[in-house]
């Protein structure tokens, strides 16, 4: 596969490196006044790019280091589509006057976070895996810190880079043990060599400290909620919901084939983990005031539960954490989109307490939001509770009897802190002094509104349907 | 299409045209529309499913039917019906019907009340006709998240705290319910949800003894089985009158029917060796439950209590394991489900006039709004088991086919559980004596009107209900005890292997 064709092979992220110079180009080329084309020829260009991503075959390139089947290809049209609905959402929050100037920028650094996921995803080799994980962390930090002149976001870009390098250099150290005990790094040579020497042991701990440095997970959670309340509330749902969905995936598909033989060891370790994540992320959500605050120690305990389906490991396992992820996200990018929404109409209200009464004012938008902490909090027949319902089944089936029941037991605290938020909207009086809701009656816009639109057909029918699992299953067990 | 899906589609119809629906009267058209089709549909189906029985259709479910969902897992949407679930059904109709118009005059938000009340009822009515695990509990919980809306919005005195309590205790029996679904699902060898096919199949014993209490416990919250009793009485006492009548008059019988379905019918070696420790809770659950509804002075309280007291006795029953006790249980569910819907629309007609459901303050009332205190006290008399109404035959059966168990634990227990009916008779009479009869002390309460035609006509269709199971109830016992038959014979094959 020497000839030139068999680059074309990449042909994911080859369009997505094409979308990225269109965009660089355009934004240097485009006058202030044109710039306002940039937002729709983006999205359109991401409705390809998601259509054009899924590939039915299996591809080796590089010798291995790069492998593209269509489980990886479904990942990634899921990671496409859910930043397109971000680029869908933020599109009038970017038009602004004080962020109008930085358009381009935002897509570029999304874009290049994008591709730096795509070769996590479709890594066969842990440089390439190494390279895919900075690029998808590097650009973040600019991101989370786009507001660069608002105190919070730029703290929280200094927060994240800084947590991110540590967190990467554990992981360096301990893919340079795999590497100097093993003396490969090809993921198809590795399982055999790794047969869980100490040294082994220490390089798999390091390995799965630095990945939860970037799932967030407890004990390595403690950048995540500042960073989420300072970042821009977009890039707050890309963090949330597609950065961790592909270190998810990454996770999942390297313990599972490149460490078979040390499955004791790091199933274990997982477990723990993830009791741990959620039972901490859940009692810390309760005391949050602050809506985004709030999000982040949701999405943490979510963290938790995706964790079961790597802990799985099985085809089942893999299926029902993809399937979560896309479930998550489509929930998540809602509820961020409300809160954005909310944040952009008062002059940056995010705490609950302003959401009281909002039934009154805002009927629709309130009524997305419940069905996205109903989806997220597990009730049917909306598309989380399916996504829960796999998750557990496929940890149940590998014998993690207390595991799941310690996780079932924390889906009823989470729905405590989710039924708060969804107390606060419909039945509790408003605090202001006058007695009247504190979000006046607001339009959300073209955008804001379709990413809505979207998300909620998202939360009804991905759950109801069942082609959409069935097919990851088909993929997942393909991987052998 | 199975006809048994229009109980599903019904309410989806329903709920799509009160979304449209503009304005109070057409909410109210679009619902007593729907709430009658249900009900002709469910009477439909129970004329239906008699006529092919004596037509000789011997299969344990009838109009069963199955389409792949989820094949990994290998989910299906089942439908199917056997005697019981067909009487579940007709009560359920009958209970969605009066409640509509029990809830006739209910502000604010009308549209959303009865949005909410429908999907509460698509859940309802999803969960009797299914025979797939999966699916029963989709629907299991599709009837449980909207109460927290129709308590915390429209309820009445500590709504948020008391919604919130029933919420919770809820869904943690549904955590217990969903770990035992998935240990049924891979004990039985993970090949099929359905539990017909379950049923003949055979779990290992080590695992029914892990899985029996916590399907047992999961549904047993939900039938109000000490000590995980506590969110009724204070869930019944903030719900809004329709609601609770929803709640206790067919809700509860969810935990009753899921326990006899899944936990005893699949899991029989799980109730052997579980079986005393869940009877000793069930006698509790009466005992207790019966005095607590003594000492009570709201209203409500008092029959959250007797409800304790009487669902108590439905998973008493149960445990006994006779053919005679099981048909009693479920005779008991559609009793109580009837009874207590009557009582609780009463009650909350009385304090829509009196706005006080406290014994202490009401007095005289039989003067005044004659049509509800007479009302008030068929329905006392139907819960103290006076022969005629539905309450003697359910409990009469219950008694009588508990005592037939051969044992002598049980039978002390029986004996025990008896006692609930004096004490009954005290809380009920007690009640009747102080708040109708004597006079009345309030002057306020002087000016009071009586029942309009839309409460009227709610509260008849109950007393007919009611009425017509205490003085015919052969067509009813019957058809439950052929379908309980098959079951209970499985349950002492593999449970009593003397």
């Amino acid at each position: 596969m020497n000839n030139l064709s068999a680059i074309l092979f990449l042909h994911a992220e080859l369009s997505l490196v094409l979308l990225l110079l269109i965009v660089l180009l355009a934004d240097i080329f485009m006058g202030p006044l044109r710039r306002r084309w940039l937002h729709p020829v983006v999205c359109v260009l991401m409705v390809l790019q998601v259509i054009l991503n899924l590939t039915p075959d299996t591809r080796e390139l590089f010798g291995g280091m790069y492998i593209n089947t269509p489980f990886t290809s479904i990942v990634k049209s899921i990671l496409s589509a859910g930043t397109l609905l971000i680029f869908i959402q933020c599109g009038e929050r970017i038009k602004r006057k004080d962020t109008e100037f930085k358009q381009g920028e935002f897509y570029l650094l999304t874009l290049s976070t994008l591709l730096g996921m795509f070769f996590m995803v479709s890594a066969g080799h842990f440089l390439i895996f190494y390279i895919g994980l900075e690029m998808a962390s590097i650009p973040m930090a600019c991101l989370v810190a786009l507001d660069k002149y608002c105190h919070h976001s730029a703290e929280a870009g200094a927060k994240f880079i800084l947590s991110s390098m540590f967190s990467s250099a554990l992981l360096l150290y301990g893919l340079s043990l795999i590497y100097g005990t093993s003396g490969t790094m090809y993921f198809t040579d590795l399982p055999a060599l790794l047969q869980g020497t100490p040294l082994q042991q220490f390089a798999l701990v390091m390995f799965i400290a630095g990945m939860g440095f970037k799932m967030s997970l407890v004990p390595f959670h403690l950048w995540t909620a500042d960073v989420y309340q300072g970042a821009p509330t977009g890039v707050t749902a890309y963090l949330s919901g597609i950065s961790k969905g592909a270190a998810a995936v990454a996770l999942a598909v390297i313990l599972r084939f490149v460490f078979p033989a040390m499955r004791e060891d790091w199933t274990l370790a997982l477990a723990i983990l993830s009791v741990v994540t959620i039972t901490v992320a859940n009692l810390m959500a309760i005391l949050q005031k602050d809506m985004k605050r709030f999000m982040a120690f949701s999405s943490i305990s979510q963290a938790g539960y995706i964790l079961l389906g790597v802990l799985a490991g099985t085809t089942q396992g893999l299926a029902s954490l993809v399937f979560y992820i896309a479930v998550y996200i489509v929930a998540n990018v809602a509820i961020f989109a409300v809160i954005s929404t909310i944040e952009q109409h008062t002059d940056g209200l995010t705490d609950r307490d302003s959401y009281r009464g909002l039934y009154r004012t805002n009927p629709r938008l309130t009524l997305i939001m419940t069905l996205a902490l109903f989806s997220l909090g597990g009730i049917p027949p909306f598309a989380g509770f399916f996504s829960k319902f796999f998750i557990f089944a496929a940890a149940f089936e590998e014998g993690w009897y207390l595991v799941v029941f310690l996780a079932l037991l924390n889906t009823i605290i989470s729905l405590y802190y989710y039924l708060m938020v969804v107390k606060a909207m419909y039945i509790s009086e408003p605090l202001t002094e006058d007695g009247s809701v504190a979000v006046a009656p607001l339009k959300s816009q073209g955008g804001g509104r379709l990413c809505l639109l979207i998300c909620t057909l998202g939360i009804c029918l991905l759950g109801v349907c069942s082609f959409f699992y069935e097919g990851l299953f088909l993929w997942a067990s393909l991987l052998g | 299409m199975n006809i048994l899906s229009l109980f599903v589609l019904i309410p989806a119809l329903m709920m799509l045209g009160l979304w449209i629906a503009r304005n109070v009267n057409q909410v109210r058209g679009g619902m007593v529309t729907g709430a009658s089709a249900l009900l002709v549909l469910a009477v439909g189906l129970a004329v239906t499913y008699l006529h092919m029985r004596a037509g000789g259709a011997s299969g344990e479910m009838l109009f069963t039917d199955s389409v792949m969902w989820y094949a990994p897992l290998h989910i299906c949407y089942s439908v199917g019906v056997d005697g019981i679930s067909v009487v579940m059904l007709l009560l359920s109709a009958v209970i969605v019907f009066t409640g509509t118009f029990a809830s006739w005059k209910l502000k604010p938000l009308t549209k959303e009340y009865f949005l909410w009340f429908t999907l509460l009822s698509t859940g309802v009515f999803g969960f009797f006709i299914t025979t797939d695990l999966f699916t029963m509990f989709m629907f299991y919980e599709v009837a449980l998240i909207p109460m927290y809306l129709l308590i915390g919005v429209w309820g009445s005195g500590r709504k948020e705290y008391a919604a919130m309590k029933l919420t919770l205790m809820l869904m943690g029996g549904s955590a217990f319910l969903l770990i035992g679904i998935l240990g049924i699902y891979y004990g039985a060898g993970a090949q099929t949800m359905n539990i017909l096919d379950i049923a003949r199949l055979h779990i290992p014993t080590a695992m029914q003894h892990i899985f029996f209490p916590a399907v047992f416990l999961g549904f047993g919250v939900l039938g109000a089985l000490f000590p995980f009793h506590t969110w009724s009485p204070d869930g019944h006492a903030s719900a809004p009158t329709a609601v609770s009548m929803l709640h206790a008059g067919v809700l509860m019988k969810l935990g009753g029917y899921g326990c006899f379905r899944i936990a005893m019918y699949l899991m029989p070696e799980g109730l052997a060796a579980w079986g005393d420790f869940f009877l000793v809770l069930t006698t509790i659950s009466v005992v207790y439950g019966a005095f607590s509804a003594v000492v009570q002075t709201d209203l409500k309280y008092i029959n959250a209590y007797s409800s304790v007291s009487h669902c108590g006795l439905v998973l008493f029953a149960l445990q006994m394991m006779t053919r005679t006790s099981c048909t009693g249980a479920i005779l008991q569910m559609l009793s109580h489900g009837l009874m207590t819907a009557l009582f609780f629309a009463l009650i909350g007609m009385i304090y829509g006039r009196t706005h006080t459901r406290d014994v202490r303050q009401l007095s005289g009332l039989m003067k005044i709004m004659p049509f509800l205190s007479v009302g008030y006290v068929i329905a006392g008399l139907a819960n103290l088991g006076l022969p005629g109404l539905s309450g003697f035959i359910a409990e009469m059966t219950v008694f009588v086919g508990s005592f037939e168990h051969p044992d002598f634990f049980h039978r002390a227990c029986t004996v025990i559980a008896t006692m609930s009916i004096v004490i009954t008779a005290v809380y009920i009479l007690r009640v009747v004596g102080k708040i109708l009869y004597g006079t009345c002390r309030n002057p306020e309460h002087l000016k009071l009107t009586d029942a309009t035609w839309d409460e009227r006509f709610a509260v008849i269709c109950l007393i007919v209900y009611v009425a017509g199971l205490g003085l015919a109830p052969w067509w009813v016992s019957d058809t439950i005890s052929f379908s309980v038959a098959p079951i209970v014979s499985h349950l002492n094959i593999s449970c009593l292997p003397l």
